[in-house]
């Protein structure tokens, strides 16, 4: 069965860069508006998981989550792609400091 | 969908008509009362949507500039707080009457930062902003405390005090309302702000800034400009905020909880939604004004080019009507005008930046994917030469079923999804079948019906007959995970404020325990 979720060479090189300079790193995927519905990047000790996140994979022994409810309300039909492009947007994830941005997209499984 | 005509020069008269006026290409932060250059020095330029090109400069600040923006704050703290309501509220009205004076520059300012309507910023964003302030006046003005006589010697005075510094992160697509929606409750409230706007839209807020640097002491309102991800901690968990409010995207939302629980502090979160639009069969009894206003009510999902938290993104229609209801709606929607936000015809300017216009795009492939039927729109939107480095995409309407994603997430662009229902109960479930409930809309000439919608459906706010009013008066706030906290209402007062309570006994009868 193919994974859940995978990450763009680009989304790795990324999370890869971003954990030398910050330490271990949390990835959790937003939902709602504005910059909703793309990971947010967090230093693992600045983001509380809770019971009701789901581990949805690992990149670069990065986990990236989600909330239960979020996920069984997306559903799992579509496999998510992690991805990482040049961005001028704002936010509380780390990546934006370098002009980056994850995003979060789909594909046929 | 139609194309406006090329219009070259709308976008340079536009800045030079702003600049005439004072409007300035670099802004520092504005802190205790004037503008101040960021410490570290750095500045980044604010692009605009309708054509990629540069607008202004900016502070990108650090940690430094937060905490000078507090030290103003704190410095103008206890002066302001003590400001009798009647000064207070004069300084409230007195912004709202520049606002007014400044509304052409203002709202081109918007328009050209946010990429939305200059209809819209004319007609909504701008005289709202301004109307926010005299309503919180008038709220202060009117406030009073309460006294309880806990028997004939004993008298709980109650005195409503404000909190103190507070910190406030607002989104980009309502840049001057939002600051309003934020601003105005927390200084009727006797309160000092360090603001931060979005960085994809700081430049009204500075415009107001320059306009109302004179109306308030130093230091009652300090705004920062800058990366959340730069100074969003230094603000958020700042142990010298007394509350923090923000409105944005879930995962930072519950992050915002985070740095409030560590000082222990309120806050205010507004975290969006997929609000749903529900027309029961009835609305197609007659063909009249009544049927007119909810076919615009269904292509209301175009205002402010869809980037609204309460969006009516789901449209839900009675199975009944559904074709004939959905064949008028659809010529609606397709005669929405795309194209340069300046000309005053344009109905549905561009999306705020790149990364949205990516975003809404991906959507609509998802849609697709997922066998959703798209019905009209479906990508980008063509634009004249002049505007076609800028974010446009066409009104874009899908038919499928409410488990598909564009139905559960919130898209943030002009992309509605639509769907029917047997039953009024069915609509009410369909309805409720999302995470969030800011806001929805239903539609029927059913009063009974309406009504009983209205009370079900689990939103903070049920427009009813209408769609995308913003008046101040009327509470607005989220249930479930759109946030919690109401604004734009008097009991937003309360949301900074502290309640003293003076227990006075004039009696001078000891208990007798000791």
């Amino acid at each position: 069965m193919p994974e859940l979720v995978v990450f763009t060479p680009s989304a790795a090189a990324l999370v890869r860069r971003l954990k030398a300079r910050y330490g271990a790193l949390i990835l959790h995927q937003s939902g709602g508006c504005c910059e909703g519905s793309a990971p947010m990047c967090f230093r693992a000790n600045d983001f509380r998981v809770g019971a009701n996140d789901v581990l949805l994979g690992t990149i670069e022994d990065t986990p990236f989550y989600i909330g239960a409810e979020q996920l069984r309300q997306w559903g799992t039909h579509l496999q998510f792609v992690v991805d990482a492009v040049p961005s001028h947007s704002d936010s509380f994830s780390l990546e934006t400091r370098d002009d980056m941005r994850f995003t979060t997209g789909t594909r046929v499984k | 969908m139609t194309t406006t005509i090329a219009k070259p020069s709308l976008f340079t008269d536009a800045l030079d008509f702003v600049q005439k006026q004072g409007v300035r290409t670099r802004y520092d932060n504005f802190i205790g009362g004037k503008f101040a250059a960021p410490v570290e020095g750095r500045y980044f330029t604010d692009v605009s949507p309708i054509n990629g090109q540069p607008l202004a400069e900016f502070a990108r600040s650090s940690p430094a500039d937060i905490e000078l923006a507090l030290d103003a704050a704190h410095a103008a703290r206890r002066a302001w707080g003590k400001t009798s309501p009647a000064e207070r509220a004069a300084r409230l009205n007195e912004i709202a009457d520049r606002i007014d004076a400044n509304l052409q520059v203002l709202a081109r300012v918007e328009t050209m930062d946010n990429g939305k309507p200059i209809r819209e910023t004319l007609a909504a964003d701008v005289p709202l902003a301004a109307d926010h302030f005299r309503y919180f006046a008038a709220c202060l003005r009117a406030e009073e405390g309460a006294i309880t006589q806990l028997d004939d010697q004993t008298v709980a005075y109650h005195f409503r005090e404000p909190l103190g510094v507070v910190g406030q992160i607002i989104p980009w697509n309502f840049p001057l309302l939002m600051a309003a929606w934020k601003l105005c409750p927390a200084l009727a409230a006797g309160n000092c702000v360090v603001l931060k706007p979005a960085s994809e839209t700081p430049f009204s807020v500075m415009v107001l800034m320059g306009i109302i640097s004179d109306v308030l002491p130093p230091g009652v309102v300090n705004v920062v400009n800058g990366k959340g991800s730069e100074v969003g901690h230094a603000l958020a968990a700042n142990r010298r905020i007394a509350k923090v409010a923000f409105t944005g995207e879930t995962t930072t939302g519950r992050l915002i909880m985070q740095y409030a629980s560590e000082n222990i502090i309120p806050m205010t979160l507004e975290l969006g939604g997929k609000s749903p639009n529900i027309f029961l069969a009835d609305v197609m009894d007659q063909d009249d004004a009544f049927l007119d206003k909810a076919l615009e009510g269904f292509a209301l999902f175009a205002f402010n080019k869809g980037e609204v938290c309460t969006c009516p993104s789901r449209a839900l229609i009675a199975e009944p009507i559904f074709e004939r209801f959905m064949e008028r709606a659809i010529e609606r929607v397709r005669r929405i005008t795309v194209g340069n936000p300046l000309d005053p015809a344009t109905m549905m300017g561009a999306q705020n930046s790149s990364e949205q216009l990516e975003k809404i795009l991906r959507y609509i492939e998802i849609g697709k994917q997922e066998g959703a039927k798209c019905v009209t729109g479906g990508g980008r939107a063509d634009v004249p030469d002049d505007i076609k480095d800028g974010y446009y995409v066409k009104p874009t309407v899908f038919v499928g079923n409410n488990k598909m994603r564009v139905f559960q997430e919130e898209i943030f662009g002009p992309v509605l999804s639509v769907t029917s229902f047997k039953s009024v109960d069915e609509a009410i479930e369909i309805g409720n079948d999302t995470l969030y409930g800011l806001g929805a809309g239903v539609w029927s000439r059913n009063g009974a019906n309406a009504y009983r919608v209205g009370r079900e459906i689990q939103a903070g706010r049920v427009w009813t007959n209408c769609y995308h009013l913003y008046p101040a008066g009327a509470a607005f706030g989220g249930y479930k995970q759109s946030g919690f906290g109401r604004e734009t209402y008097k009991s937003d007062l309360e949301a900074y404020q502290q309640t003293k309570n003076l227990l006075v006994s004039y009696s001078d009868k000891a208990l007798g325990f000791f």
